[in-house]
């Protein structure tokens, strides 16, 4: 009996039963899709992220207030024992030497005015070093003045979200703006740009650092934001600054570094379990997908009992009738994970049309385990009925 | 040529040995036409599966072509069934999602034969039946005459030298069982040993011999030509029908009991022991109570 042979009697076996092998095959199908699904926004997002933090430049340092243990993560919203000081940034700047550009960073929430329009908006209090350390591009005007970074004068950059939204069909620059009590003059409108590190650029108000201090009423800064000259100085720089912090703490350790390399790391890994919380109830819905086949199969051995009687009265040897059964159940998965691939990138193909910005691929190795798994579905779950299939004995499944 | 010495056959029933054949002695020569009779559950379906290499005998000899096929293991029975074995059933059992010339390939599939050939060989073999002109039709688009005849052709197909046929007419009207026995009749006279295990005297008299069994023990081995109006086997039936007929009213009532119904009123058990007889299920009942008798003799 030819390979072929067993392939044709198996399809003829299932054709037999159109209703029920599509059934099952929609089990393993089912299960397919959606670990290509699944995984392929799983790798989009992670590949977004890493997108995003390649866009910052890899040369970045943070500098966090407050102590973490663990590395990565978004550290800095506990006490902290410590202010963080403008100081301490003119100190760090001024005895590291690896430093190309600072910036100290306040942060907060207030609301924007302009004449009758008024928006939440996020405020950033920064330095003119921010423009080189984000690398940040203006639309018009110009970014915050160079100078003595306590002086908090009155101006601000908008994001261009925040400007479109303030100033419909308005020229910004040269307009003031109310920001809580405080009125500024805007100076400059910067260009889009988009999320960076939790942070919307587009919609973003950004003022000088001591202003934002002054207008939260707050002694300490939200961050140290460091590019330093060369990526290879980064550990160096990342050990002075910490020696000056520490000189400057009183010897305590009350700040975090963060790499950029670390909280890339950081979202990978978080993307990385959510991945594997795909896989796992991926793994669950294949299973139940298996034993949907393996029932289905048993029902196809106790209906066929005369079939396979007769197959062993004409000479069938028990390795070929186990190979046909094998076969189909094989076959019958084996198709339902082709659906499953069709219709899982099918899926993708939309969404990409869809959201075209977004970059979503299953990883080659979630394509290649549904695929394997779907096989291995019917292989495994195949195993038992066909054995019955073989173990039937043949005078009782001719009688009647 | 089928030689059968001091044939046991014996199955574990709950512990019991039940004797379905025993002491059976009996040689077949090449293209002879053996018709077996014998109540139900006499060990004629028995006999045949043990002669198909289905079965194996518990005790003695059975020699097919001088081969020993107690001594076979499970691939080489399947492997004398394929060549040597041809099977005809009085359901027919063609598989139903095939059409004719599909089913009559079904054993060369499993032999191997290439597709062509087979192709070639299964019409030749439909040809012979009269069904060529019926090849692509499906069984549930035949008669029941025309599915026996597309069941012998995919029995012959092969060209096994023993034919094993099982009430090949028993759900056939007279006509298409004429035809069908006809058929069966040139077969055995083109050289195939033909073995018929029948309930109908109208069957067994075409063959040369009549092999009459009663509780797995032949008991008369007559000419098929002297298989008359009044024969030995029609007598020892209906003895041996009345004798398990007894036997099964008291395995119902025991039945009965054993389910704990103790309010069975005894009609209603006479009336299961009517219905039991009636469907064929029955006959394992009527075998137990068969041998369970020749084990108390």
């Amino acid at each position: 009996m030819s390979a072929l042979d067993v392939l044709r009697f198996a399809a003829s076996a299932l054709r037999g039963h159109g209703l029920r092998t599509v059934l099952s095959m929609l089990g393993v199908a089912i299960g397919v899709a959606a670990v290509i699904m699944l995984t392929a926004l799983g790798e989009g997002a992670r590949r977004y992220v890493t997108d995003q933090f390649a866009s910052l430049g890899t040369n970045l340092l943070i500098v966090v207030p407050g102590r973490t243990e663990t590395t990565g993560g978004m550290p800095g919203f506990g006490g902290t024992p410590n202010d963080l000081t403008i100081d301490d940034a003119v100190a760090v700047l001024r005895r590291v030497r690896q430093i190309r550009a600072l910036s100290p960073v306040a942060m907060g929430n207030e609301t924007v005015s302009f004449g009758e329009r008024s928006r939440q908006v996020a405020i950033l209090g920064a330095t003119a070093e921010m423009l080189e350390v984000r690398d940040l591009s203006m639309r018009s005007g110009r970014f915050l003045p160079t100078g003595d970074w306590d002086r908090g004068t009155s101006v601000a950059v908008l994001g261009p979200k925040s400007a479109r939204e303030l100033f419909p069909g308005i020229e910004p620059v040269g307009q003031v703006l109310r920001i809580g009590e405080f009125r500024m003059r805007v100076i400059g409108v910067m260009a889009q740009r988009g999320v960076a590190i939790g942070v919307d650029f587009d919609d973003v108000v950004i003022v000088p650092v001591a202003t934002a201090m002054r207008l939260f009423n707050r002694t300490s800064l939200f961050r140290l934001l460091v590019s330093v000259r060369v990526y290879t100085e980064i550990e160096a720089a990342e050990l002075m600054i910490g020696e000056v912090l520490r000189d400057r703490h009183d010897g305590d350790e009350d700040f975090t570094i963060v790499t950029q390399d670390a909280v890339a790391s950081a979202f990978s890994q978080i993307f990385a379990a959510l991945t594997a919380a795909v896989v796992g109830i991926a793994a669950i819905s294949l299973t139940v997908a298996g034993i949907g086949i393996m029932n289905v199969m048993l029902v196809s051995v106790s209906e066929r009992t005369h079939e396979i009687g007769l197959l062993k009265a004409i000479g069938a040897h028990p390795r070929q009738i186990l190979a046909a059964f094998l076969v189909e159940s094989i076959m019958l998965s084996a198709a339902g994970g082709a659906v499953g691939l069709l219709t899982g990138w099918l899926a993708i193909e939309a969404l990409l049309a869809a959201y075209p910005g977004f970059s979503a691929a299953p990883p080659a190795w979630a394509v290649a385990a549904a695929a394997g798994v779907s096989l291995g579905v019917g292989a495994i779950f195949g195993v038992l009925p066909a054995r019955h299939a073989t173990r039937l004995d043949p005078i009782a499944a001719l009688r009647g | 040529m089928i030689q059968l010495r001091d044939i046991w056959r014996t199955y574990d029933v709950g512990g019991r040995p039940l004797h379905a054949l025993r002491e059976v002695d009996e040689t077949l020569v090449d293209a002879e036409h053996v018709a077996v009779m014998g109540p139900s559950g006499s060990g004629k379906s028995t006999l045949l599966n043990l002669i198909g290499c289905l079965d194996r005998p518990t005790r003695g000899s059975y020699q097919l072509d001088g081969r020993e096929v107690g001594d076979l293991d499970e691939s080489e029975l399947a492997e004398i069934r394929r060549h040597h074995i041809g099977f005809i059933f009085q359901s027919f059992h063609l598989v139903a999602r095939l059409d004719a010339v599909a089913n009559v390939e079904l054993p060369m599939v499993f032999a191997g034969v290439a597709r062509r050939e087979r192709r070639d060989r299964a019409q030749r073999a439909l040809a012979v039946v009269n069904m060529a002109d019926r090849a692509d039709h499906r069984p549930d688009q035949l008669s029941g005459g025309e599915r026996q005849r597309v069941a012998i052709a995919r029995a012959t197909a092969m060209g096994p030298k023993v034919l094993l046929a099982d009430e090949p007419t028993g759900n056939l009207d007279s006509r298409s069982g004429r035809q069908v026995l006809e058929l069966l009749d040139e077969l055995c006279a083109g050289g195939m040993t033909l073995i018929v295990v029948t309930h109908d005297p109208n069957v067994a008299r075409r063959a040369d011999r009549v092999i009459t069994l009663v509780d797995g023990r032949i008991v008369s081995r007559i000419r098929g030509d002297d298989l008359g109006e009044v024969n030995p086997y029609i007598a020892f039936a209906e003895n041996a029908q009345d004798a398990q007929a007894a036997e099964n009213a008291e395995n119902a009532e025991n039945a009965e009991h054993v389910q704990g119904d103790e309010s069975a009123e005894p009609p209603e058990s006479a009336e299961a022991t009517e219905n039991a007889r009636d469907s064929g299920q029955i006959e394992e009942v009527a075998e137990t109570g068969a041998a369970e008798k020749g084990a108390r003799a």
